[in-house]
């Protein structure tokens, strides 16, 4: 996906490629699918033990110190095998939260047991009625002698069920759709009254609903100052869509190289499809498609690095739209060109399709994403 | 000169409003709840329970001749008769007996075929499938090569149909078998209809991605077929299969299914109101809804003027394949819309089974299901492409 590797972002993608190829092979995903929803998934671990959980977080603290680039490597590669992980919500999500806003007491109680697979975490800051803009916040966190009292409704978090920390959004003043008044709070997944409702999600994951009464957290749970938490969550929800459009990349590269593949061995008519003008032009189609989300997915990434966060949004907002609408179209028309054989379980096509149907959801859809890119431009 | 007019006359208005009192006062509100999910795997029981809940009215098989125990509808009545239906979220009409091969049992049956075969299908006892389709017979169906020995009075079947819907839940097969490969391939095909309870026939399931299972693929190794149950000549199936796929072509626009789905997308919209907080984005789903709106209205409106030959035509022709390819193309972007509108919700993998459709669901969480689903509308029951081949050659001349 990037123009040029360094020695150790080659060895970096190679890593993952083998894995998808020998490991994760399609045959051998339902199997491994099995214990994603368990704490000790050991698919996890093989992660740690590969260096990808360490990559992008920071040296100091147990990790790599990797960049954006090496972030859009794996995630390439992630997407290229539909390797469905944690990953998002503990290291981008998660690790963006704490890296940026975090103070050191938080950093190093957690981030290293992240690095080396000890620890998940999920982000839940989406709320009734699910819709992305993360000023939608109602639950409210009150000052309580030495803590704070969360009290709301968290709904679709990733791998919630999973997760050791949840990284939670909740309204210390203000109302429904200000942007100051957030904090954002370090909750353990087994503090009393906290409720967890998990389900998988159509690309084989797991997302949790979460109900917090009366939630106690101590002040040092804070993360970052109280009622500045926007910037941060917005920051980290830029990381995670930009992880994810190019992990869509790499999912539309796949569903483009099964269907060409696919058009040239399948006959009908005796001849093979892909010889019919009629089924060429919607390939190549696919394949502009395919191309033009994969520089707007590069520019997204590469915006994470912007010191103005305005330009980071448009950028980002500017990708997800692109990626969104090739997701769509790459992958209905990989299920078409293929016909039935294509909606089965068996074949891989229908699950690639699924996944890149679930991050047009994720994090905003178009919709959600051209409006903040006009609402940026105009501000 | 609107020519849906031709059903507001007031015989018809009153026939609608009986249909619509009796459909709302006798579905089951189970099955009903099935329905408005966009859900096309109802059980068998289901089917059964609600097709001779219409028999005992009288109104099963109402494309059937009263000759035959239908309703003996004229096309308008009909036409009214399933948009109440598909409004009400009743069940789909039983499209492989009822639909398919009860009236071209009775173009092209026997005397003896139309006593053994019709009253099982009008009564709702006997359920029937198609097998047309085979691993390497899909667009291309003349190619097919699942064959059919002729021994004395019986035809010996071997090899296999795939894509079967319902071959789970049927009793019988009709289907397309290769008696002769001299020819083109368009001959030495015959119609067959065979017990699926014979020997050496068996079911295998094929799970579609979203899990729901609906169709099949059926091995046959050396079932015997008694000769008496071919439909026609031999060799010259084709031409009855040819006659038999126009009607399935017609179902296929799903007009009223698409209103009924775009009024449950409309009242998730208002009753819980998503984009409560994005008054803009509000603004551009009601766009895409208006836009879903106008493309259907024109869809029906070509419906009406082809099957009610308003512009003077002939038979119902090959245009008819464009009702089928653009029925399904709004249908999908209904679902993908409804999806859409449901934001995160639309993640979890789960069916709400309490709630009785998407503006009862608490929050449209079961709304990626039908837009998974319904791919399959696109290539089924002769591909979009082969509608559109069908439409460069027969009605352009290309």
């Amino acid at each position: 996906m990037l123009p040029s590797f360094t020695d150790e972002q080659r060895l970096l993608r190679e890593s993952i490629e083998r894995f998808r190829q020998q490991d994760y092979a399609f045959e051998k995903r339902k199997a491994l699918l099995a214990k994603l929803g368990s704490k000790d998934d050991p698919l996890w671990k093989q992660f740690a033990e590969l260096g990808w959980l360490a990559a992008t977080l920071p040296e100091e603290h147990g990790g790599l110190g990797g960049s954006h680039a090496d972030l859009a490597i794996m995630m390439e590669q992630f997407g290229r095998g539909l390797m469905t992980s944690p990953f998002v919500p503990t290291i981008v999500l998660g690790g963006t939260i704490l890296q940026l806003a975090a103070n050191e007491a938080q950093k190093s109680a957690i981030l290293p047991d992240v690095a080396e697979g000890r620890a998940k975490l999920a982000l839940a800051y989406l709320e009734p009625p699910a819709q992305p803009d993360p000023a939608i916040v109602a639950t409210r966190a009150e000052h309580d002698g030495d803590g704070f009292v969360i009290t709301g409704e968290k709904v679709a978090v990733l791998y919630g069920n999973v997760a050791d920390h949840l990284l939670v959004s909740a309204r210390t003043s203000g109302h429904v759709g200000d942007r100051t008044g957030i904090s954002l709070f370090l909750v353990a997944s087994d503090a009393p009254g906290l409720t967890i409702d998990s389900y998988r999600t159509h690309d084989d994951g797991w997302a949790a609903d979460l109900r917090f009464d009366q939630v106690r957290v101590p002040t040092e749970a804070v993360i970052g100052s109280v009622g500045a938490g926007l910037a941060t969550l917005e920051a980290a929800l830029d990381a995670g869509t930009a992880a994810i459009c190019a992990e869509a990349v790499g999912a539309m590269w796949s569903l483009h190289d099964m269907t060409l593949d696919y058009i040239k061995v399948r006959k009908q008519f005796s001849a093979a499809i892909g010889s019919f003008q009629a089924i060429q032009h919607r390939m190549v189609n696919m394949y502009m498609k395919c191309q033009l989300a994969q520089s707007m997915a590069l520019a997204g990434m590469a915006a994470l690095d912007a010191v103005d966060p305005v330009a980071r949004n448009r950028a980002v907002s500017a990708a997800k739209v692109q990626v969104g609408r090739a997701a769509r179209h790459v992958g209905e028309e990989a299920i078409q060109l293929h016909g039935g054989i294509a909606m089965t379980d068996e074949y891989a096509a229908g699950h690639y399709f699924k996944r890149l149907t679930m991050i047009r959801l994720m994090f905003g859809d178009e919709n959600y994403h051209l409006w903040r890119y006009r609402q940026i431009a105009s501000d | 000169m609107d020519v849906r007019n031709r059903f507001e006359t007031e015989d018809m208005r009153a026939f609608r409003q009986e249909v619509r009192t009796f459909v709302r006062t006798n579905l089951p509100d189970d099955i009903r709840r099935k329905v408005a999910q966009e859900r096309m795997d109802l059980p068998r029981a289901d089917q059964q329970r609600w097709h001779k809940i219409l028999r005992a009215k009288g109104w099963a098989c109402p494309g059937w001749p009263t000759a035959h125990g239908g309703p003996g509808f004229s096309d308008d009545q009909r036409y009214v008769f399933e948009r109440e239906l598909a409004l009400a979220d009743a069940p789909r009409p039983m499209i492989y007996g009822e639909g398919m091969l009860g009236p071209t049992v009775i173009a092209f049956g026997t005397d003896a075929q139309k006593r053994r075969i019709l009253p099982g299908i009008l009564e709702g006892d006997v359920f029937w499938c198609q097998g047309f389709s085979e691993p390497n017979a899909g667009s291309d169906l003349a190619s097919l090569q699942c064959k059919a020995e002729r021994v004395g009075d019986e035809y010996i079947l071997n090899g296999s149909k795939m894509w079967t819907s319902e071959g789970h839940i049927a009793d019988w097969m009709f289907g397309l078998f290769r008696t002769d490969n001299s020819g083109r391939k368009q001959e030495g095909i015959t119609f067959l209809m065979l017990d699926l309870r014979s020997p050496g026939v068996t079911v295998r399931p094929i799970l579609l991605f979203e899990g729901t299972h609906e169709v099949n693929q059926v091995f046959f190794d050396n079932v015997r077929v008694p000769a008496e149950n071919r439909l026609g000549e031999e060799h010259k199936g084709w031409t009855i299969a040819k006659h038999l796929l126009s009607l399935e072509r017609f179902g296929t626009a799903e007009v009223s299914r698409s209103m009924a789905s775009l009024g449950r997308l409309q009242s998730f919209l208002e009753e819980q109101d998503p984009f409560c907080h994005a008054p803009d984005q509000r603004d551009a789903i009601a766009r895409r809804v208006a836009e879903l709106e106008m493309e259907l209205d024109a869809l029906e409106i070509t419906e009406v003027r082809f099957l009610f030959n308003q512009d003077g035509a002939n038979e119902i022709g090959p245009e008819a394949s464009m009702l089928k390819v653009r029925g399904t193309e709004i249908q999908q972007d209904i679902f993908e819309l409804a999806m859409m509108c449901a934001g995160g919700y639309a993640l979890g993998a789960r069916r709400d089974e309490s709630a009785a459709d998407l503006a009862e669901t608490r929050r449209g969480e079961d709304s990626a299901y039908p837009y998974f689903n319904f791919r399959k509308t696109a290539i089924y029951a002769g591909s979009n492409e082969i509608q559109r081949n069908i439409i460069a050659k027969a009605v352009l001349g290309l």
